[in-house]
């Protein structure tokens, strides 16, 4: 028999990585330069656990009287989040839940944390005995990556889980988790059920393909509910920035030839222990 | 397969359908005035009952646009344009509007000469140049370049706009999209247009789930048919989906595609100490370096930033060419080099460009079909003007549609032929392709005679030009005929295939170009370039989309062009002499297609480029 499971995505909306990003201070505090019309990406952290959520819903999907349900959460300027769901939304089907804010990550956790979890209090037929709650475990939106953790704390969800890899739902509604843990391994756990938050690593999934016939589907309701977002204005608390930087790109080519697999392998060994 | 998966459907061999009201192909400048148009039309009234959907009754038109790269920023060209059309669609524009632009302010024309000693100049221009040399700066004569005392005014774009393309993209699509009226798919190659009886029905996506060479694997998901009532192909001048209804539908008597060029261009932050040099909105225009043929250009946008490029001809009669090895040489020419050394390179890229101006112009109409942008022939070869000019297309379109809309009339050939096609004819951009018909027949003869074609053509606005015939784009590549250049190119080619050399880069060396000189900032290697600024990638699970008709043809090509005019290198050359494709390392620029020197049937040269997924990802270009 198959559970039925509510799940609740969220997921930021970081710049592409690779393009030229260039930290600035804007008048509502640090950015990037022209971060309006830099291309986007769902955090990846995110972005995988939504294809882990989605594939989890394949697999369970729960009866005709109780579906299971799957939607994404997301706090963005309502332009930029619809560039990205050009995108997302051909990947796999979910029920979009947005929320129209401040572009970047350089927000104050607890701010952003209400008002998602707001959003989330607010979901219409959402089984909060049901819910897992999904996200990154790590944020490449410039966030402190304590964001799910909080959303958790203000819904009361205590069963909290983070790295995760691998989530295999049994018949009975509990689970089995995979955490990650020092030394490359993974701590087991069993959860008796939902509810739980789950900030999930990178997850066991590729990135599904675009499916065309996807896009159309979730557009349907995507679009309709870009042009209800409600705004969200987060309070600063306090919060200040000392200052910001860019993760410094580290590249070096060298060009040698005839150089054997096990030289090769030797080397990255070598500079991955200098690291 | 995952269960995910599975529940997409992929993995079954049966062909989704999807009806639309209007179909768009490729999202770029004239796109972007086509789906503005329309969008701003339906959003001062949308309860208009004549944009009310006629495949789903009761809600707006589905029009839906879609685009092979992975973003809309996917652009490879810093423009400089008058901005008329563009500017009429925003009369309210400010450069500022849009990161990068800035109002053109300066312009010059410089001719470069050589001041290594490598290029290959005719004896005729070598002696013109040695008088001008010794006239030194009696002449004007700086940093190896002679200054034209006034630029030509068909060259003048004083009081336009400055732009990245890939930021002017974003722009225009944030405002589409806003509209609710239009959907823009990324990541979404079309592979071919639905035809029936001459009429487009609409258009074919690419098969997913396919290895390389486009048979079936278990993930398989056939490409979606998007029936639409009207088409509009707007995928430029390489795009899969024009070529194929060229293809099927022929030519207009005269026209055919023949003349390219290889845009080929850095995004470059000036030092602190260089900035000054520069005021945002100069504009370089040169001729002369790193080969006679070989146009450059230099634009200084605000906040330090350069794009600096060259264009690489069809006309360049040398099989020997290529762009980014040659592009390297350019910027360190004693003219530009003051003003980037110590530069960054911020970005970089590459775009085949369609220069047969109105001889390439296809059928602009059809049932169900309209063209528009650059693949309709819509650039201006005199006034080296695309953008603006595709923008405007697309702005004429959009008023042809609602127009039909209106009068509830089909988009049949009649019909597009009495408002699109009639409003081009009466507008600007046809005057302007007029002007322009002759105006680069001369560079078939030679550089001098070419720039003289142009000067006469743009000073008597086309009433007085060189006419000629331009071959087909292989015939235009003249194998060396001297045995010092042969030795040349087979010293290179065998540097490529026994030491992994690219072939560009080892061509140039052999022919007594000096090696560049890395200094990992601005000057790196071609594979480094492809990752700085933007991201080079195809999502898996799409065929090849390049392909050699006949691999016996590839083994015994002595010029082997395709190589070395790879923008992304990513053709190479293999140890049995082969060429081999890497769709990852592709940047969808096209040079591949025009420049194979070689035909089996005499109308299509031995490279097929067909709809792939992926290419360049920079939102600075």
């Amino acid at each position: 028999m198959s559970h039925a499971v509510h799940i609740v995505v969220c997921a930021g909306v970081a710049p592409d990585p690779l393009q030229t990003l260039e930290p600035t201070i804007t008048p509502t505090g640090p950015g990037l330069k022209n971060e309006m019309v830099l291309p986007s990406v769902l955090d990846p952290w995110a972005a995988s656990s939504l294809y882990e959520a989605a594939n989890l819903i394949a697999r369970n999907p729960g009866t005709r009287e109780n579906p299971s349900k799957l939607w994404l959460l997301s706090l963005a300027p309502k332009a930029k989040l619809q560039q990205v769901m050009m995108t997302i939304a051909q990947k796999v089907s979910f029920e979009l839940v947005p929320v129209d804010g401040p572009i970047g990550g350089f927000t104050d956790a607890h701010a952003t944390g209400a008002a998602l979890a707001d959003a989330i209090a607010a979901i219409p037929f959402l089984d909060r005995s049901r819910l897992l709650l999904f996200g990154g475990w790590e944020s490449a939106s410039r966030g402190a990556g304590a964001t799910l953790q909080l959303i958790g704390e203000r819904l009361g969800i205590t069963d909290q889980f983070q790295g995760v890899d691998q989530l295999d739902l049994r018949d009975d509604g509990s689970f089995e988790v995979l955490e990650r843990v020092e030394g490359g391994r993974h701590q087991v756990s069993v959860c008796a059920g939902a509810p739980a938050v789950l900030g999930w690593a990178t997850g066991n999934l590729p990135e599904p393909r675009n499916n065309p016939q996807i896009g159309m589907a979730n557009m349907r309701a995507v679009m309709p509910a870009l042009q209800k977002a409600k705004p969200a204005t987060l309070a600063a608390n306090g919060l200040e920035y000392v200052s910001v930087s860019l993760p410094r790109q580290q590249r070096e080519t060298r060009v040698i030839k005839n150089m054997s697999p096990d030289e090769i392998a030797n080397e990255v060994v070598a500079w991955i222990g200098a690291e | 397969m995952d269960a995910l998966t599975q529940a997409d459907g992929i993995g079954e061999d049966t062909r989704q359908t999807l009806d639309v009201d209007i179909a768009c192909v490729g999202f770029g400048p004239a796109m972007g005035g086509f789906l503005t148009t329309l969008a701003r039309a339906w959003n001062q009234n949308p309860a208009d009952p004549a944009f009310e959907s006629a495949v789903v009754p009761g809600i707006p038109m589905q029009v839906m646009c879609y685009e092979r790269a992975d973003d809309l920023a996917a652009a490879v060209s810093g423009v400089v344009t008058k901005a008329r059309g563009i500017r009429a669609s925003f009369p309210d524009l400010k450069p500022e509007d849009i990161p990068m632009s800035a109002e053109v302010l300066q312009e010059r024309v410089l001719y470069l000469f050589d001041p290594i000693g490598a290029s290959r100049r005719s004896t005729g221009m070598v002696v013109a140049e040695s008088a001008l040399r010794a006239l030194g700066r009696l002449a004007g004569i700086k940093n190896h370049a002679f200054e034209l005392p006034w630029t030509p005014a068909f060259l003048h774009k004083h009081g336009g706009l400055l732009l990245s393309l890939g930021q002017f993209n974003q722009w225009v699509a944030a405002k589409v999209m806003e509209s609710g009226l239009v959907q823009i798919w990324p990541g979404t190659p079309v592979a071919a247009p639905l035809l029936a009886n001459c009429a487009v029905t609409g258009v074919r996506l690419a098969d997913q789930g396919v290895d390389r060479k486009g048979t079936p694997e278990d993930n398989y998901l056939p490409g979606m048919e998007v029936q639409a009532r009207l088409t509009v192909i707007g995928d430029g001048p390489i795009g899969a989906v024009g070529r194929a209804i060229d293809e099927a539908l022929g030519m207009p008597e005269g026209h055919a595609h023949r003349e390219w060029a290889l845009g080929m261009k850095f995004v470059i932050e000036l030092p602190e100490t260089a900035g000054h040099l520069l005021e945002p909105g100069t504009i370089w225009h040169t001729i002369g370096y790193p080969e006679p043929e070989i146009f450059g250009f230099l634009y200084a946008h605000p906040d330090r930033l350069v794009s600096v490029g060259i264009f690489v001809p069809s006309w360049m009669h040398d099989p020997s060419r290529t762009a980014y090895r040659y592009l390297q040489h350019f910027i360190q020419h004693p003219a530009l080099w003051p003003y980037l050394k110590d530069g960054t390179l911020r970005s970089w890229g590459a775009k085949s460009l369609e220069e047969s101006g109105r001889h390439g112009e296809p059928f602009l109409c059809g049932n169900g079909f309209a063209r528009i942008g650059e693949g309709s022939g819509s650039t201006n070869v005199l006034t080296n003007s695309g953008v603006d000019e595709a923008w405007t297309t697309g702005v004429q379109l959009g008023e042809s549609v609602i127009e039909l809309l209106r009068a509830g009339r089909e988009f049949t050939q009649a019909n597009l032929t009495a408002t699109y096609a009639a409003r081009r004819r009466a507008s600007w951009i046809e005057e302007g392709a007029r002007q322009a018909e002759h105006a680069r027949s001369g560079f078939q003869h030679g550089v001098i005679r070419g720039l003289i074609g142009m000067a006469l053509a743009g000073l008597t606005r086309g009433r007085v030009s060189m006419h000629g015939s331009t071959p087909e784009p292989w015939l235009q590549m003249q194998p060396p005929q001297d045995n010092h250049e042969k030795l040349n190119r087979e010293t290179a080619v065998r540097l490529a295939m026994d030491d992994g050399r690219p072939l560009h880069d080892a061509l140039l060396t052999a022919r007594g170009w000096p090696e560049i000189e890395f200094d990992g900032k601005l000057l790196v290697t071609h594979q480094d370039a492809l990752l700085m600024g933007g991201k080079v990638q195809a999502s898996p699970g799409f065929a090849d989309h390049v392909r050699f008709r006949n691999q016996h043809v590839c083994r015994a090509c002595d010029e082997k062009t395709c190589i070395a005019m790879c923008s992304g290198q990513a053709i190479t050359l293999t140890a049995e002499g082969l060429p081999s494709f890497e769709r990852e390392k592709c940047v969808h620029c096209g040079a591949c297609l025009w420049n194979c020197s070689h035909s089996m049937d005499g109308e299509h040269s031995n490279i097929v480029f067909r709809a792939g997924s992926g290419g360049l990802h920079s939102a600075e270009n």
